[in-house]
């Protein structure tokens, strides 16, 4: 199991954001990837879940074994926290809900609506969703926003588990998450207009 | 994809505005009909089945930007469409869960409000049966028009300009079938076109949703 990407350039509303990005993460490993806001993090992230055709360049990986997790969590408020996560289960083929809940100290808040859930308790709902579906390769867009120390260790300790595992996980985020990762930068990437050497696709029609 | 259909139809159950707003939106249009073109029982027992036909794809038409704009929101979506669940089946399952909590209200309670508007006796049956085999290409374009608009904010006044042309067909075979039956004529010719609207629209409908959707989510 593993994720390579190739010369790979990303578009964002029809614009390149990164062009050239080339790396790869293997079985085990997580890699970090860093760059200042609007470097195009999440375009690439998109790109490599599927979301979004590449411009240009490969991604080798099968996108039936890749779990994304966005911004947003995903959640229903007027679902409990349990319901949410059988949802994502019964979607993907059932994992253990209870575990996941366990694995980031949810149990307690089991049966309460997601609408009644604080910021971080949502997030740690949405991160407990990828350990119900059972993905080997994890593709996470700052997953520890409004987290707590304590529940960024356990995102920390999730992870690490995951890597143990057999899995791979590629992370954006700007924080230190206290394991061993490889970092990657893609503001070294940026594209111009002549790395890529085409306008906007759109831009003859107007 | 039980799990999807399980999900919509308890979210519309918890969250309200599903049943009721539809209904009771029909029950205006049927209640205003008298109002608007006088109270003569005769004139009332002639246009009933097509003023029925109208207040219910009206009712239908109301909610139906809850179809998607909700989960595109919260983000369900995208990890919808990056699950393993086929994209064009989480469509249909979703156009499935709007007619059983939308339209089906609708079917059942339109006998209901044909005794307001003085229809005709053996229009009840005809009404339902074309109400039953028309509302599920509702649904399902429906959900195409919902797709179709899905980004955009404020997008439902939109979407209804879209998905009315698209019901036109509908309306016409539906409001045909329950006509002839109000009016004791055969109604079997347009009930067999209206069912063939229907096959088609469900055969073809959801891949037409799934690929505009794609294209929204980019």
């Amino acid at each position: 199991m593993m994720l390579r990407v190739k010369d790979l350039t990303v578009a964002r509303g029809g614009l390149p954001v990164l062009a050239g990005v080339s790396f790869s993460v293997d079985a085990g490993q997580a890699v970090m990837l860093r760059g200042p806001n609007g470097s195009g993090k999440t375009t690439l992230l998109r790109t490599i879940a599927r979301l979004q055709d590449p411009v240009a360049g490969q991604i080798e990986c099968d996108p039936d074994q890749v779990a994304y997790a966005a911004h947003s969590d995903g959640l229903k408020s007027m679902l409990s926290a349990r319901e949410n996560l059988r949802f994502w289960a019964d979607v993907y083929g059932g994992g253990d809900v209870e575990a996941a809940l366990e694995a980031f100290e949810l149990s307690r808040l089991a049966e309460r609506m997601a609408a009644h859930l604080s910021a971080g308790q949502r997030r740690r709902l949405g991160l407990a969703r990828l350990l119900v579906v059972k993905r080997p390769i994890w593709i996470l867009d700052e997953p520890t926003v409004s987290l707590d120390e304590a529940s960024v260790a356990l995102f920390a300790n999730g992870v690490k588990a995951h890597l143990a595992t057999g899995g791979l996980a590629l992370i954006a985020t700007h924080l230190d998450l206290g394991f061993a990762a490889e970092r990657f930068d893609v503001s070294a990437y940026r594209a111009t207009a002549e790395a890529v050497g085409l306008g906007a696709s759109d831009e003859a029609f107007l | 994809m039980r799990a999807l259909l399980l999900r919509d139809l308890i979210l519309a159950i918890r969250a309200g505005g599903g049943f009721g707003l539809g209904l009771a939106f029909f029950l205006i249009v049927v209640v205003l009909v008298p109002f608007s073109v006088g109270p003569a029982p005769e004139l009332l027992s002639r246009i009933a089945a097509g003023a029925l036909w109208l207040g219910a794809l009206l009712a239908c038409l109301l909610s139906l930007d809850r179809i998607l704009a909700l989960d595109w929101e919260d983000g369900t979506l995208d990890l919808l469409a990056t699950s393993p669940l086929p994209l064009e089946a989480a469509l249909a399952i979703k156009a499935l869960a709007h007619w059983l909590t939308t339209a089906l209200p609708l079917v059942v309670a339109a006998p209901l409000f044909g005794v307001l508007l003085n229809l005709p006796a053996p229009g009840f049956f005809w009404l339902t049966v074309s109400l039953l085999v028309g509302t599920p290409a509702l649904s399902i374009i429906g959900a195409f028009g919902a797709a179709l608009t899905v980004g955009l904010k404020r997008g439902g006044l939109l979407l209804s300009l879209l998905v009315v042309p698209l019901y036109v067909p509908t309306l016409i075979f539906g409001a045909e079938v329950a006509r002839r039956g109000a009016e004791g004529l055969d109604a079997t010719g347009p009930l067999a076109m209206l069912g063939g609207i229907t096959a088609g629209t469900i055969a073809l409908m959801p891949f037409a949703s799934a690929a505009v959707l794609r294209m929204a989510l980019k």
